[in-house]
């Protein structure tokens, strides 16, 4: 854990505090539960999202990759009668080709992460409502999946499935990012993708597996989705919840840039975000001010990052001046340069 | 003029003088202590090689960098630095190698760029009749055969170059610095230039003339003047301007120290390249051999199609034509992948933005390439990857406090070695160096001399390509000259000398020239 993740761990702990000096009823094992459920469910998307952001990208059709996936997923399973692994399988190949599509467009047809995952949250959304004809797509009075559901939305020893496996899966992608090749050439990429291909790296790949990984876990999000909301309308079902995760890693210390950010920190990321959000609930802020909480919040904390950067800068370049006035002219480094 | 001169030219007083113009970059000095005036009307031609400090200089000039000291005095106000508006409203105007023009604009507004004449008081829309009608003038004076309205998109390169000079009249400049100008015009538009600065000069204006090509210097100077390592190495007066002398000001130094007898005892090629033709020169197409346990020198002026042909030898550009045999076997470059599978690296002259990850530390930049030997089942070992880390940083003697710092922090040499480093770990069969000393302080300079020679020494093919003269001359065991895309000429080592190589690179022809 970084320097980083461990301020917004100290913000975090913080910020509950405060609530529950104000509120107690945030500590109550209800309210630990149900929020904590819900930073499984976005966390999982989150994580994806992470990765295209790495390598300086970014994904749209994250909130309309959710809604299509719930109404395809509860329409096979609840009214054409295809047994739920099958089911499973067939959205997660979905999942594979649209990343793939995503990452073909953007690396060999050279269009811009933005353009092509905003033409996608279009596209989406406009399958998912003439799919269902905008009726919202539910499961019959008494059908049930008891397996289904107690491994996406029950509990096992009072832990939310969904936490369950937003662990599994963030344990996995630790050490995917932080300990494996790929993830090294994944920095790389996002750092400096030309630097990475002069190495050797072939980043055009790379940059394709991030939005394929990003589309998985995002169908993976959605099962739960579909599963913990039952009834899923494809108008509304998901709207901005690309937002929630980009906001999630910015919180967490990404750069929109690339190259930065942690897993442990987009994870926090999305933590605080909910806090926010039941924050807003139990101190009786008005419901409609949410959004401008979380902005509000994320405005401010990027900013103080920010600030704080560009201090650590200055303090390091006065120091290197420093010690430029005591050595040799000709062979002095330049502004935090080491010789 | 110089300071060692002194009351030559008392009559005239300078429009600008330069005194002891000092400035050092990490562990290089670009300017040592320059000193030059330059008076109304007169026409300097600056000469000296690549990396002798005319780029700093003119930077200092533009405003651009502040000098670590000495003074800067216009008109009589002296300066310890120049703001990029006190150079602008001193009437210091540039001509850039690469233009600053916008392609989207047309003539008149390029010209009138951030002073547009505007109408309707605060609304501030831009009068563009009175652009264009303001406009003409400038471009009759220069005798340019175009309209105000024509779109940049439409100009030739020379015809651009027209229009930077038009702007610069527009600002009232009293001082035109031309930047290598003619290093891209053909030789009919080169005429058209020199009769513009003699134009110039005819109005009054000063001129400062940089230029590799020593004959348009030799018409178009009233004076010379030469920089070597940083420092004014000495002047030529209109009458004294010759050929000869200015190649032995720039060289500046006996021949005899650099030269090397050929130790080499190159084998058969492991790389050929034949017809090769790149996006630079489409129309040219260059063939070339490199041979175990040879250094060949890959000469030529900056913009003579090297790098780019460095770029496609290394599979990291896609060449438009042309085959490789590698091993005698044919060998597809889809990326740079392919090429450093089969130990072929290169060293890009654009350490920072192409050589280096800045940001991340010493020893992922080692291992980057070759991550998956310091791994198990795709996990990275990090002990082993800081083994070879530590390894290769004794072994190239890269100065940093770990090897866990980033390599941002360290100065161009050190990253240059870093650069090195990381092919090294790996086995190199080929192994191209795209300007391998630039910004490299001199021992470091020795260091990475001494690498290349010993890795030759290992059965390495190599391919050096430089603008230093004095290096090409010193580290090559043969001397490829490259001139607009294709190579003109190979020397061998008997016929080095600056001047072969400097007549080739322009496209002139050599008495004692050898094919091999």
């Amino acid at each position: 854990m970084n320097k980083k993740d461990f301020g917004l761990l100290v913000l975090i702990l913080a910020v509950g505090a405060v609530v529950a000096a104000l509120n107690p009823r945030f500590l109550l094992p209800i309210n630990i539960s149900n929020t904590s459920n819900l930073v499984g469910l976005f966390g999982l998307s989150a994580i994806g999202q992470a990765f295209v952001i790495i390598t300086g990208g970014i994904e749209l059709s994250v909130g309309s990759m959710i809604a299509l996936v719930g109404v395809l997923f509860v329409d096979f399973i609840a009214t054409r009668g295809v047994p739920w692994p099958v089911a499973l399988v067939l959205m997660l190949i979905l999942g594979v080709l649209v990343g793939l599509a995503h990452g073909l467009l953007i690396t060999k047809l050279k269009l811009q992460p933005f353009v092509v995952t905003l033409c996608g949250l279009l596209i989406y959304r406009g399958i998912a409502r003439f799919y269902t004809q905008d009726a919202t797509a539910g499961f019959g009075f008494g059908q049930d999946f008891p397996l289904l559901e107690q491994l996406t939305t029950g509990k096992f020893y009072g832990i939310p499935a969904s936490v369950i496996a937003l662990t599994v899966v963030a344990t996995i992608m630790w050490v995917v990012l932080h300990r494996s090749v790929f993830g090294r050439y994944l920095y790389a990429v996002g750092k400096n993708e030309e630097a990475a291909r002069y190495s050797g790296i072939r980043s055009d790949r790379i940059v394709i597996w991030s939005y394929v990984i990003c589309q998985v876990l995002t169908v993976l999000s959605a099962i739960f989705f579909a599963m913990y909301t039952r009834s899923i309308a494809p108008a509304s079902h998901g709207n901005f919840y690309e937002l929630y995760a980009i906001a999630a890693a910015v919180l967490g210390g990404f750069s929109l840039k690339g190259g930065e950010g942690s897993l442990i920190g987009v994870i926090l990321g999305v933590v605080l975000l909910q806090e926010l959000q039941n924050l807003v609930n139990l101190l009786g802020i008005p419901s409609s001010l949410n959004f401008a909480v979380m902005g509000g919040v994320i405005l401010v904390g990027v900013t103080l990052d920010q600030q704080w950067g560009q201090f650590r800068e200055r303090r390091l370049t006065k120091q290197a001046a420093q010690a430029m006035g005591s050595t040799d002219r000709n062979s002095v480094a330049a502004p935090g340069e080491v010789r | 003029m110089l300071n060692t001169e002194p009351a030559a030219r008392l009559e005239t007083s300078p429009f600008l003088s330069l005194a002891n113009i000092r400035k050092s970059y990490p562990g290089v000095v670009a300017l040592s202590g320059f000193s030059a005036d330059v008076s109304p009307g007169e026409v300097i031609g600056l000469i000296g090689e690549n990396g002798a400090g005319k780029s700093t200089l003119m930077k200092v000039l533009g405003g651009i960098i502040a000098p670590d000291s000495g003074s800067i005095t216009i008109d009589g106000v002296s300066h310890d630095a120049l703001s990029v508006e006190n150079s602008i409203s001193a009437g210091i105007a540039f001509v850039h190698q690469e233009l600053s023009l916008f392609e989207n604009l047309d003539v008149a507004a390029n010209v009138f760029i951030g002073r547009e004449p505007s109408r309707f008081g605060w609304l501030k829309i831009i009068d563009r009749e009175k652009q264009r009608s303001m406009v003409t003038p400038f471009l009759a004076r220069i005798g340019a055969n175009f309209a105000p309205d024509a779109p940049l998109a439409n100009l030739s390169l020379a015809q651009r170059q027209m229009v930077e000079i038009a702007k610069a009249l527009a600002m009232r400049a009293r001082l035109v610095i031309f930047d290598e100008p003619t290093s891209s015009l053909p030789l009919s538009e080169t005429e058209k230039l020199l009769a513009i600065i003699a134009g110039l000069k005819a109005d009054g204006m000063s001129v400062i003339f940089i230029s590799h090509r020593l004959h348009e210097i030799e018409r178009a100077a009233d004076r010379v003047v030469a920089l070597r390592d940083g420092k004014l190495v000495g002047s030529l007066e209109r009458s004294e301007i010759t050929h000869d002398r200015m190649v032995r000001l720039m060289i500046g130094r006996d021949l005899g120290a650099q030269t090397r007898t050929a130790t080499s005892r190159p084998g058969k090629a492991v790389l050929k390249a034949r017809n090769v033709r790149t996006h630079a020169y489409p129309q040219r197409s260059v063939d070339i051999d490199l041979r175990p346990g040879e250094i060949l020198g890959l000469a030529g002026l900056v913009g003579a199609g090297r790098t780019e042909l460095a770029c496609a030898l290394f599979g990291v550009d896609k060449m438009l034509a042309g085959e490789i045999e590698f091993d005698g076997a044919p060998l597809k470059l889809g990326c740079a992948a392919d090429a450093v599978s089969k130990g072929i690296f290169l060293v890009p002259e654009d350490r920072k933005a192409k050589g280096l990850l800045l940001d991340m530390p010493i020893v992922e930049n080692i291992t980057l390439p070759d991550l998956k030997a310091y791994s198990s089942r795709t996990i990275m070992s990090g002990r082993r990857e800081a083994r070879v880390a530590e390894r290769q940083k004794s072994e190239l003697d890269i100065r940093a406090p770990s090897v866990t710092v980033a390599a941002k922090s360290l100065s161009g040499g050190n990253q240059q070695k870093i650069v090195l480093a990381k092919w090294l770990a790996m086995h190199p069969r080929v192994m191209i160096f795209d300007e391998p000393t630039r910004g490299v302080d001199v021992g470091a300079k020795a260091e990475i001399y001494w690498l290349m020679r010993r890795l030759a020494g290992s059965g390495v093919a190599i391919l050096m390509i430089s603008s230093d003269m004095e290096e090409v001359i010193g580290v090559s065991d043969r001397i490829a000259v490259m001139c607009e895309g294709a190579i003109v000429g190979i020397l061998d080592h008997k016929d080095f000398s600056e001047e072969n190589v400097l007549l080739l690179a322009v496209g002139a022809d050599i008495k004692t020239r050898t094919q091999s």
